[in-house]
Parts: structure tokens; C-alpha cells; sequence
């Protein structure tokens, strides 16, 4: 009976109190596809592969991102471009299977892969999850012209000449 | 009686009738709403500017399903339970006075559509006829949980009755009437509220209440928890949808009851009267969402002590506190 008491004279009007001042407090839901939720600057979505400023892509067809992708999504074929260096001919991320660990992005040498902001990228079937070597290189593009219409032309990333000695072999920019 | 009051009667009818509907439209959203700002969410708000039209999809989306008949369900009670509990919700708000007498081309009009002499006794008559049509409902689903719900509801709503018709006693003992517009007219002003008067029997009422109507925290025989949906787990469609529409129609007729009985009716001052007794309701109304947004549910043993043990005897000792302030 005290139980019931306390219970009745002090818990219960000490519930409704909180629930109250609930009423008033702002709601935390995000009204998603009007407001975008604040992804945090860490996160891992969609990759893309990056170019030089020059608008040359950055892969060299290493193996080093499939070698280190524990989901086995990345496969590639490399070729040998005029210049005589070594380029991907076939590069193709699949991205049902890809858990996005961002592993890829750590091992890659040269600064050419990167998981990028984009999560809505749902589609209605399995095949068009596919990314070819074009898919990633637009993916890059994409964020390219956001980034220079927020921030203007300017360089963020090394040109290639930052990372290797020049040799005479590399290609009319050594000429 | 003549022809002009039988129009009059009827017109009182289609108004109360279409605000009570209304109201049950709207209570659904704005329970809807109410709980979501007690999570902390936001509530169905894209229907239409705030979704005030949400009743109606919801109207429009039940009225398309499908409705499924179990196997082995007896049809003709199957289908009549949700009628069985609907009607009597509407029908105890017939005796509810909502608005000060008006005199109108030298007739005297009563804002209530029967003033009986025994209004008190015809709520507690009817209202407890809802509960068949639970029971019923459960029972003729040929399944478990509906028909543990209805057993839950059968053994809930005696025990609840019992509390809830002696807590009234202590009222009708002061007030000396059964009629619901001479109650109102004993309340004037705020000090002859009987919830002064009677504070205990309006615990004990609104607790009763709160059970009569399955709500939560006495929302045993519906429990989703345990019972998957209770009474109304076959139904569907429009069936289902009459279960809701009760259970709002109820907690919207116990709230008018609520306030006639025991805080003034449309008594208030400068407001017009009929505003007065919105705003009552209203606030009852919200008391409904808001404990239903903060209490859990009894558990059943729970639920049967308190009933037989605590509120029954409280029930009694207020009739024997009231009887000896009287006396004094």
C-alpha cells in the first residue's frame, strides 16, 4: 500500500512532468529528402577516381586497392598508354558487393581512389552498381565543378611532377 | 411533441453527431501528433499544410483494403462486433449537455438531444454494452489473441464497472440527481465544481475511465506486446477501422462526461458556453494522449489487484466520507 503510495503521489505526476516538457522540446527527426542529414567529414560513399589538374587520371593500375579490398569488389586490367606508362584499361569497382572500409583509399599510391560524400545512389537493379573506370572518373568530375563553383579554381591536389623525378622517358610535359 | 421538435431533435442529432465524427476524425491525428512531440518527433505532417488531411487518407486507405474474413470465423457476430462497440460510444453522448439552454423564436432549446431525468444511469447502462461487442469480436475470430483479448476485456471491464459506478455515488449523493443538465446547473462556479467536492471520486472516476476505454495504462485486452493486436488482430479494412473510431468515440464521450459531471460543463465566464466546454473536453483529451504517452501497461495481475483491492475500497470509503460530511 505504501508502494502503491508513492507510486500514485510521487512517480506518477513525475513522469507526466517529464513527458511535458517534452512536448516543447525541438524534434530531433530529419525530414529526410527535404533535409539533408550532416554526414560526418570522415565519411566513406561512393568512390571515385581522381585526375591530375591537367585532367589525367591518377591510377596507374597498381592492384594495390583490389589487393587490399577485403570485399573483392575492385577489378582491373592494365594497358600501356602512348606515353608508355602504365594506365587501367578496365577498372570496375562493384559496389553491392563493396562494405565501404575506405581500405582501398589507404593503400592506393598515387592519390587515385577516394570514397566520396554521395550515399543516394540506390538503384533498381543489381547490374547498374557496376562502376566502370568512366562511372568513377565522372564521379569525380561531378564533385570537381561543386567544389569550384564553392570554392573557385584552385589547385587542391599535387600535379603528378610533385610525386615522381622527372625521368626522359615520362611524356611531353618533361620535353 | 410536435413536428417542430421532432426537427429540432433530428438537427440536434446531425450536428452532434457530425461534430462527434469530427472529433474522432481529428483525434486520431492529434493523438498521433501529441505522442510523436512527446518522443521528441515530429508526427504525420505531410498530408495537406501540417497534415490535417491525414484522417482522411488514413479514411481513404482503410475503406480500400482488403477485408479478410478467418477461416472458420463466425460471419454474422464477426461482422457485427465492431458495430456493437461503435453505437453505444455514440449514444452516451446523447445525454451530455454541450451548451447552455437557447431561446430561439420564444421556444426554449435545450443544447443536449435527450435530458433524461436518469442520464447518469444511462451512461453506465450503455456504455457497458460496448465491451460485447470486444468480446464478441474476439470470441468470433476463431483465433487466440483476439480471443484472449476479449476474455482480458471481459474480466477488465467488470472489475473497472464496479469502482466506476460506486465513485459516481459519492456525486449523485451531493448533487441528489441523475440528470446531467441539473448537475451542470449545480456547478455555477469554479468553487461548485464537484471535483472540489469530491476529489476522490474523480481519481477513482478517471481512473475507471481510463480503463473503460482501453487505454493505456489499461490497454490489456489490445496489448500489442503480448497479444499481436488482441480483440481486433483479424481485423481489417473498415472493420478495423470501426474498432478505432469507438475506441476514439469513447474517449471523447468519457471526456464529456468528465467535465459535465465534475468540472462545470459549459459553465465559464465571457467565453460562450459551447466554447467553454470544447476547451474542457479538449483538455481531458489531451490528458487521454498524454498518459498514454508516458505510462506503460499494467501488468495483469496488476491490473486485477488494483482494481479489486484499492479502488473498490476507496470507491466505498468516499461514499462513506461523503455520507458523513453530509451528515455533519
Amino acid at each position: 500500500m505504501a508502494n502503491f503510495l508513492t507510486t500514485v503521489i510521487k512517480a506518477i505526476p513525475i513522469g507526466l512532468a517529464t513527458t511535458f516538457k517534452n512536448i516543447f522540446k525541438k524534434p530531433i527527426t530529419l525530414e529526410y529528402p527535404d533535409v539533408k542529414p550532416d554526414l560526418s567529414p570522415r565519411y566513406r560513399g561512393l568512390h571515385y577516381l581522381a585526375r591530375y589538374d591537367d585532367g589525367e587520371e591518377r591510377c596507374v593500375c597498381c592492384g594495390l586497392c583490389a589487393a587490399a579490398c577485403p570485399a573483392n569488389c575492385i577489378y582491373m586490367e592494365p594497358y600501356e598508354n602512348e606515353r608508355g606508362e602504365r594506365k587501367a584499361k578496365i577498372y570496375i569497382i562493384n559496389e553491392i558487393r563493396c562494405i565501404f572500409c575506405g581500405y582501398c583509399e589507404e593503400a592506393c599510391p598515387e592519390e587515385a581512389i577516394f570514397l566520396g560524400r554521395e550515399f543516394e545512389f540506390a538503384k533498381y537493379n543489381i547490374p547498374d552498381f557496376i562502376y566502370t573506370k568512366d562511372m568513377l572518373l565522372d564521379n569525380f568530375d561531378k564533385i570537381e565543378k561543386e567544389r569550384r563553383v564553392k570554392e573557385g579554381h584552385k589547385f587542391i591536389r599535387k600535379t603528378r611532377f610533385d610525386f615522381r623525378s622527372p625521368t626522359p622517358t615520362m611524356g611531353p610535359d618533361d620535353v | 411533441m410536435d413536428t417542430l421538435d421532432i426537427i429540432l431533435t433530428i438537427v440536434k442529432v446531425l450536428v452532434i453527431f457530425g461534430g462527434l465524427m469530427l472529433m474522432v476524425a481529428y483525434m486520431t491525428l492529434f493523438e498521433r501528433r501529441v505522442v510523436a512531440w512527446i518522443q521528441n518527433r515530429i508526427g504525420p505532417n505531410r498530408v495537406g499544410p501540417n497534415g490535417i488531411l491525414q484522417p482522411i487518407a488514413d479514411a481513404i486507405k482503410l475503406l480500400t483494403k482488403e477485408d479478410v474474413l478467418p477461416a472458420g470465423a463466425n460471419k454474422i457476430i464477426f461482422s457485427l462486433a465492431p458495430t456493437i462497440t461503435f453505437i453505444p460510444a455514440l449514444l452516451t453522448i446523447a445525454v451530455v449537455p454541450v451548451s447552455s439552454s437557447l431561446t430561439l423564436f420564444g421556444r426554449n432549446i435545450t443544447m443536449v438531444i435527450s435530458d433524461m431525468n436518469i442520464g447518469i444511469l444511462y451512461i453506465l447502462a450503455v456504455s457497458s454494452i460496448g465491451v460485447y461487442g470486444i468480446i464478441l469480436g474476439g470470441w468470433a475470430s476463431n483465433s487466440k489473441y483476439p480471443l484472449l483479448g476479449g476474455i482480458r476485456s471481459t474480466a477488465q471491464m467488470i472489475s473497472y464497472e464496479v469502482s466506476m459506478g460506486l465513485a459516481l455515488v459519492g456525486l449523485l449523493m451531493i448533487a441528489g440527481t441523475f440528470s446531467m443538465t441539473e448537475i451542470v446547473n449545480q456547478q455555477s462556479s469554479i468553487i461548485k465544481w464537484f471535483v472540489f467536492r469530491q476529489p476522490l471520486g474523480f481519481i477513482l472516476f478517471a481512473i475507471c475511465a481510463l480503463a473503460e476505454t482501453n487505454r493505456i495504462p489499461f490497454d490489456l485486452p489490445e496489448a500489442e506486446s503480448e497479444l499481436v493486436g488482441g480483440y481486433n488482430t483479424e481485423y481489417s479494412s473498415m472493420k478495423f477501422a470501426m474498432f478505432f473510431m469507438a475506441e476514439y468515440a469513447h474517449i471523447i464521450a468519457v471526456s464529456a462526461i468528465i467535465t459535465t459531471l465534475y468540472f462545470g460543463g459549459w459553465q465559464g465566464p465571457i467565453l460562450p458556453p459551447i466554447i467553454w466546454f470544447l476547451i474542457k473536453v479538449g483538455f481531458f483529451l489531451f490528458a487521454f494522449v498524454w498518459i498514454r504517452g508516458t505510462l506503460p501497461r499494467f501488468r495483469y495481475d496488476q491490473l486485477m489487484r488494483f482494481g479489486w483491492l484499492i479502488l473498490l475500497p476507496l470507491a466505498l470509503l468516499n461514499i462513506l466520507l461523503t455520507g458523513i460530511f453530509m451528515v455533519l
